[in-house]
C-alpha cells in the first residue's frame, strides 16, 4: 500500500502521455554477451575531455582508468572489460550534431578480468572524510545518470554558506517507454539507498526525498521497503502524480518541496542537491565496493523492436549489439533514439556505442512528418509549458532574430522538454528554434566578448604605445636637462680643479725655489 | 497557480481539426436561424463560402503559397461561416462578395495570411460592409415563423440575385430588439412600452433567444472539448452582464437588463466564437481576461451611447488594436523567477 505522507506542489502545465512502460518493464534487466569490439567515448560528460593514458596496443583489464582526470571539469573513463586496445580514434558517437568524436577502441578478451584495477573499498563511508569520498566518486568516472551528465562530484561539492536542507533523488522517469530506473529500484534497492547515504554523509544533510512517478508502484514499494529494513528514518521514497516533464529536476523540486530553482541559478543555491537513482547506485558501488562506472541499465524499446526489455549494458556497446540481445527490428524501416520521444536525440548509425548517459534505445517507425503551418497563437504550447513560459512569443521572436526579446522572455529558462512542440496544431518544431536561438545568442555573446578583449587589448596597446612614446620623450627631455646640468657642474667643475692644479703647482714651485 | 490549467490530451490537433471542431459548434445555431430564414440564410452560407474559398485560393496563387493545406486548414471557411450568419438573410450577393474581400483579401491575406494578421477577418468585413451599406446591413427579416414559408425560392433569387429590395415586401423586414430600444428610446418611450411589442421575447429579442442559446450550446461544447479556453467567454459576458446589471439596477426605466442584452444581438456569438479567434485575441491568461472584458465594455457603451444597435464587430477590432500591448503588460511569472 503507497502511502502519500507529504504535501506535495503543481508545476505548471505538463502532459498526459502514453506511457508504453509495460512494453519492457515486465522482466528482470539481464547481463548480455560482450560485443566484439567496445567504442569507448573519450568524453562522455559535460565539460572537458579527460587526457588519454592508454595508447592502442595496450592490454587493459576491466575497470582499468583509460583517461584520466586532471582538471576543471574532467571526468575519467575506464575499461567497460579486459582486453586489448585495438584504436584510438574518430568514430561516431551520440550527438545531435552527428559529428565523430574520439573514441577508444577495446577488443574484449571474454575474460571479464578486474585484475587489481578495483580501488580500494571504503567499507564504512561513515569513517570517511566526505571529500576523499568525493574525490573517488570522481576517480570512479560518475556523473549524472539521468541524462544531463554532469560530473557527480562537483554537484556533491557544496559551500559551507548555504547548508543542504535536502537531497533530492530523481527516479520519476517521466518519458514514455524508458523503464531502467524502474527496473533499477526494483532490483537494486539497498544498494540505491546505499549511495544515498554516501552521498547525505558527503553534503551533510538530514533529509532525502525520493520522487517516483505513481505509475511505478513497484519501484516505489521496493524502495520504501529498502528503507525500511535500512532503518534510516531520514529517507522517504514519495509517489509523485505521473505528469511529463516532472522528471525534470526543477519541477521534481518543486513538487516535493515547493521550492523554485532561481532562474539562471542551481538548486544548490536554494539547499538542494538533486541526483538520479542511477547515479546513487553508481556511487554506491564506487565507495563500497572500489568499481568505477563501467555499466548501466539500459531499455531497448519501442514499436520497432521484437522483444522490448532492460538490459546490464558495458559502456561502449554499439546500440546494433543490444537491438540483436532485445530479439532484433520488427520492421525493415525504423528511426533509432537514443533517449525517450520527447527529448531523445535521432541516431544515424546503430554503431553509436552506449555511453554512461544512455537511458533508452528506443527504435520506432519513422512517422510522417507533417508540414509545419504558421502559428495561429492558440496559446497550447503555454498552457502546457511547464516552466510557464510563452512558446509561441519565443517562437516569433527567434524565428525574427530578435535575439535579445526571446532574452527578456525568459528564452534560458526553457528546459527543452518537447511539451510545446507536442501540442502544436501547426506542428511548429518549436524546440529547435528554441536551440537556435540559445546558441545565436551563445555565439553572440562569445563574439562579443571577444570583441571585447581585442578592443580593450588594442586600447592598451595604443595606450602602451603612447605611454612608451611619452616616457622615451620625458626621459630624452630629462637626459637632455641632466647632460645640460652635468656638462655646466663638469665644466665649472674642470675649471676649478684646473685652477686648483696651477695654483697647487705654483705653490710647489714656490716652496722648491728658495731649496 | 490562478491560472494554472494542466493540459490532459493524449492525442494534440492539428489546425484544421480545431476548425473543424469550431464549425460543428457552429451546426446547431445554424440550423436554428435556417429554420427561421429558410433560403435566405442557405443563400447567404453557399455565397460566403464560395467567395471565401475563392478569394483564398486566388490569394494563396498570387502569393505563390501551397494552395491545398491552406483551403483545407478550414480557417477560411469559419470566417465565411460566421458573416453568413452575421450578414442579414437574403442579402444581396454582392454584399456578401464585398465582405468576404474585405475578409479574406484585405483583413486576411494583406497582412500576410493564416496567423499574422491582427484584426478578426469576419469582423473587419461585417463593419466594412456596416460602415458602407447600412441600410442593406440592417435589413433583417422577423425570426417569427418557419423562414422556408414565407419567401419561396424564386422570391429569394431576386431579392439576392435580382436587385429586389427587401423593404419592397411589406412586413418583410423588421427592426429587431436592440434597433426598437434604440429608436424608441429616443422618443422617450418607456422601456416597458417598448417591450410589450411583437419583436421581444421572453429572454430578449423574439427568436432570437432561442438562436442565442444555440450559440451558448455550442459554445459550451468547445469549452468541453478545451478547444477555446473559459477566459474569454466569461470575461466577454461577465463584463457585458456586470455594467448592463450596474444601469439596470439604478435605473430600470431607461435601461435595458442584463438578460437583455446577452440574449438580443450577437453577445454569444461574439463570446464564444468571434472573440476567441486565437490569432487576432491575448494569448496570456490575464491578457485574454482584460481583452475579453474590454470587448464587453466597449459594446455596451456603443449599444447604449453610441450610434449603432449592436457592436460586437467593432468592439471586436478596438480591443484587437491593444492586443500587442495587453500582452506585453501580462507576461506570466516564469518558472524561478
Amino acid at each position: 500500500m503507497i502511502q502519500t505522507l507529504r504535501k506535495l506542489w503543481n508545476i505548471h502545465g505538463g502532459l498526459h502521455l502514453d506511457y508504453h512502460k509495460e512494453d519492457s518493464n515486465q522482466s528482470p534487466a539481464r547481463d548480455i554477451p560482450l560485443p566484439a569490439e567496445l567504442v569507448i567515448p573519450l568524453q562522455q560528460h559535460m565539460g572537458y575531455k579527460p587526457n588519454l593514458t592508454v595508447k592502442a596496443g595496450d592490454y587493459v583489464y576491466k575497470g582499468q582508468e583509460l583517461a584520466e582526470h586532471n582538471g576543471f571539469m574532467k571526468v575519467p573513463v575506464h575499461a567497460s572489460t579486459s582486453g586489448t586496445i585495438t584504436a584510438i580514434e574518430e568514430r561516431p558517437i551520440a550527438h545531435p550534431s552527428g559529428l565523430n568524436d574520439l573514441c577508444i577502441i577495446l577488443k574484449p578478451d571474454g575474460k571479464d578480468d578486474w585484475g587489481n584495477a578495483r580501488m580500494t573499498p571504503y567499507p564504512d563511508h561513515t569513517q570517511v572524510d566526505g571529500e576523499v569520498l568525493r574525490k573517488r566518486i570522481c576517480a570512479a568516472g560518475i556523473v549524472g545518470m539521468g541524462g544531463a551528465v554532469f560530473p557527480a562530484a562537483i554537484k556533491l561539492n557544496v559551500h559551507d554558506n548555504i547548508p543542504i536542507s535536502a537531497l533530492i533523488i530523481n527516479g520519476a522517469e517521466c518519458e514514455p517507454y524508458i523503464t531502467c530506473d524502474d527496473r533499477l529500484m526494483r532490483e537494486k534497492p539497498e544498494e540505491i539507498i546505499a549511495g544515498i547515504q554516501i552521498m547525505m554523509h558527503i553534503i551533510n544533510t538530514q533529509q532525502c526525498l525520493i520522487g517516483i512517478e505513481d505509475n511505478k508502484p513497484q519501484a516505489v514499494a521496493a524502495m520504501q521497503a529498502a528503507i525500511a529494513s535500512s532503518g534510516d528514518t531520514r529517507i522517504q521514497a514519495i509517489p509523485v502524480p505521473t505528469l511529463y516533464p516532472t522528471g525534470g529536476e526543477k519541477q521534481l523540486i518543486k513538487i516535493l518541496t515547493g521550492k523554485e530553482v532561481p532562474s539562471g541559478g542551481r538548486p544548490a543555491s536554494i539547499g538542494m542537491i538533486c541526483h538520479n537513482v542511477a547515479t546513487a547506485r553508481a556511487i554506491y558501488r564506487a565507495i563500497a565496493l572500489g568499481e568505477p562506472l563501467v555499466e548501466r541499465y539500459v531499455t531497448v524499446s519501442g514499436s520497432g523492436i521484437a522483444k522490448p526489455c532492460n538490459l546490464n549494458v558495458p559502456v561502449g556497446t554499439p546500440v546494433q549489439h543490444l537491438i540483436e540481445q532485445a530479439g532484433g527490428y520488427t520492421q525493415a524501416v525504423h528511426r533509432l533514439l537514443m533517449g525517450g520521444p520527447m527529448m531523445g536525440i535521432t541516431l544515424n548509425n546503430p554503431q553509436i556505442p552506449v555511453v554512461k548517459a544512455t537511458n533508452c534505445i528506443l527504435v520506432e517507425q519513422p512517422k510522417p512528418v507533417p508540414p509545419a503551418m504558421p502559428c495561429i497563437r492558440c496559446g497550447r504550447c503555454m498552457e502546457t509549458c511547464p516552466a510557464n513560459l510563452l512558446p509561441q512569443q519565443l517562437y516569433w521572436y527567434s524565428r525574427s532574430r530578435e535575439f535579445d526579446k526571446a532574452e527578456n522572455l525568459h528564452l534560458f529558462d526553457c528546459i527543452e522538454c518537447g511539451c510545446c512542440a507536442y501540442v502544436c496544431p501547426s506542428h511548429i518544431p518549436l524546440v529547435d528554434y528554441y536551440r537556435f536561438a540559445k546558441a545565436e545568442i551563445r555565439t553572440q555573446r562569445d563574439t562579443k566578448r571577444k570583441a571585447e578583449i581585442a578592443r580593450d587589448r588594442h586600447e592598451f596597446r595604443l595606450e602602451r604605445q603612447e605611454r612608451a612614446k611619452r616616457e622615451k620623450a620625458e626621459k630624452l627631455a630629462k637626459h637632455r636637462e641632466q647632460a645640460q646640468t652635468s656638462t655646466d657642474d663638469g665644466k665649472k667643475a674642470a675649471i676649478q680643479a684646473a685652477l686648483e692644479r696651477a695654483q697647487a703647482k705654483k705653490a710647489a714651485a714656490q716652496q722648491d725655489n728658495p731649496a | 497557480m490562478m491560472f494554472a490549467s494542466h493540459s490532459t490530451s493524449t492525442a494534440p490537433l492539428d489546425v484544421s481539426q480545431v476548425m473543424r471542431q469550431v464549425l460543428y459548434a457552429l451546426i446547431p445555431g445554424t440550423l436554428l436561424l435556417l429554420w427561421f430564414f429558410g433560403w435566405g440564410l442557405l443563400t447567404n452560407w453557399v455565397l460566403a463560402i464560395g467567395f471565401g474559398l475563392g478569394f483564398e485560393a486566388i490569394m494563396l496563387k498570387w502569393r505563390q503559397r501551397p494552395i491545398q493545406p491552406f483551403l483545407l486548414d478550414y480557417s477560411v471557411i469559419v470566417t465565411a461561416w460566421l458573416l453568413a450568419v452575421a450578414l442579414p438573410a437574403y442579402s444581396p450577393w454582392w454584399l456578401m462578395a464585398a465582405a468576404m474581400l474585405f475578409a479574406v483579401v484585405i483583413a486576411k491575406h494583406l497582412y500576410g495570411g493564416l496567423g499574422y494578421n491582427p484584426f478578426n477577418p469576419a469582423m473587419v468585413g461585417y463593419a466594412a460592409m456596416l460602415v458602407s451599406y447600412p441600410l442593406q446591413m440592417t435589413a433583417w427579416p422577423a425570426p417569427l415563423d418557419a423562414g422556408f414559408g414565407q419567401v419561396g425560392f424564386e422570391q429569394t433569387m431576386q431579392l439576392v440575385f435580382g436587385g429586389a429590395s427587401p423593404a419592397s415586401w411589406d412586413g418583410f423586414s423588421a427592426a429587431t430588439a436592440l434597433d426598437t430600444v434604440k429608436t424608441d428610446l429616443r422618443t422617450h418611450k418607456p422601456l416597458m412600452d417598448i417591450y410589450a411589442k411583437e419583436t421581444f421575447g421572453w429572454l430578449g429579442g423574439r427568436g432570437w433567444e432561442w438562436v442565442n442559446l444555440a450559440w451558448l450550446l455550442g459554445g459550451l461544447w468547445l469549452l468541453r472539448q478545451r478547444i477555446i479556453s473559459w477566459h474569454i467567454p466569461a470575461a466577454f459576458l461577465g463584463s457585458l452582464v456586470l455594467i448592463a446589471g450596474m444601469f439596470w439596477i439604478i435605473d430600470p426605466a431607461q435601461y435595458t437588463s442584463p438578460l437583455f442584452h446577452l440574449f438580443s444581438g450577437a453577445a454569444i456569438l461574439g463570446a464564444f466564437f468571434i472573440a476567441t479567434d486565437p490569432v487576432t485575441a491575448s494569448t496570456t491568461p490575464r491578457g485574454k481576461l482584460i481583452y475579453a472584458a474590454g470587448i464587453g465594455l466597449f459594446i455596451y457603451i456603443i449599444r447604449t451611447w453610441g450610434g449603432y444597435p449592436d457592436a460586437v464587430a467593432f468592439s471586436v477590432i478596438i480591443m484587437n488594436m491593444v492586443v500587442p500591448l495587453i500582452d506585453h503588460y501580462t507576461q506570466p511569472r516564469v518558472y524561478g523567477t
